[in-house]
């Protein structure tokens, strides 16, 4: 399972574990990703960071589809705290609870964290 | 991993290795990604009464023979490259961490 957890363009965490997931994907696992916590603004839509000189990574999220990423999920309570509804989103990730999270996170054999 | 000194990560890493050896556990790799790949530099000079992460960890996996794979794509933008990096380190693909959740029964991560 890779997970995402900050936000992105603060810190480079959320990019390189992007570009670490979409290596996975050409291995042909049963990878999960889950949008938690702060993870959840890396997927938002529409976000304008011409200022920064930070390359827009969020929209290459829409890449993890073509690499049979199908296995995506946002955590229910850190997308609604930080107002977000799917329609925020650059994918359309499967909404899950925190108890699900759980259940879901004792079935995995490794993780990495972003 | 994070970058040396700046965060416990990379100590607690190499503490963590070394109590696994000693308990009888064989370790596959390590793989150095993000600011992880800073550990592999020989340009590092800390102060002489501190640890020298890098030596550390050359020294480690000489000892027990164990490879040390810096991820290519993090260390170029890091300025890190093979002619920087110390002896023990290979530079390598991403997908070698992959390789390495599906090779290994457990993997370990060290993050801030």
């Amino acid at each position: 399972m890779v997970v995402f957890r900050t936000a992105p363009y603060g810190a480079i965490y959320s990019f390189e574990g992007l570009e670490n997931v979409l290596i996975m994907g050409a291995y042909d696992q049963d990878v999960s990703v889950l949008f938690i916590d702060d993870g959840v603004l890396a997927i938002k839509k529409g976000m304008d960071n011409s200022g920064t000189g930070i390359k827009d990574f969020s929209p290459t999220f829409r890449a993890l589809e073509a690499y049979d990423i199908e296995k995506i999920f946002i955590d229910r309570s850190s997308m609604e705290s930080r107002g977000l509804t799917l329609e925020d989103l650059v994918i359309e990730p499967e909404i899950i609870e925190a108890d699900a999270v759980e259940k879901m996170m004792e079935e995995q054999k490794n993780f990495f964290m972003f | 991993m994070e970058s040396p000194y700046q965060h416990e990560a990379s100590d607690s890493a190499y503490q963590f290795a070394k109590a696994a050896l000693a308990k009888g556990h064989e370790i596959l790799r390590i793989f150095f990604y993000q600011d992880g790949v800073l550990n592999s530099t020989k340009l590092m000079e800390p102060q002489s009464d501190d640890r020298h992460i890098q030596k550390r960890w050359t020294e480690l996996g000489t000892e027990n023979n164990i490879d040390f794979i810096v991820c290519v794509a993090a260390a170029k933008r890091r300025g890190i490259n093979d002619t920087v990096t110390a002896e023990g380190f290979t530079i390598g693909g991403l997908g070698m961490l992959t390789e390495l959740a599906i090779e290994s029964d457990r993997l370990v991560e060290f993050r801030a």
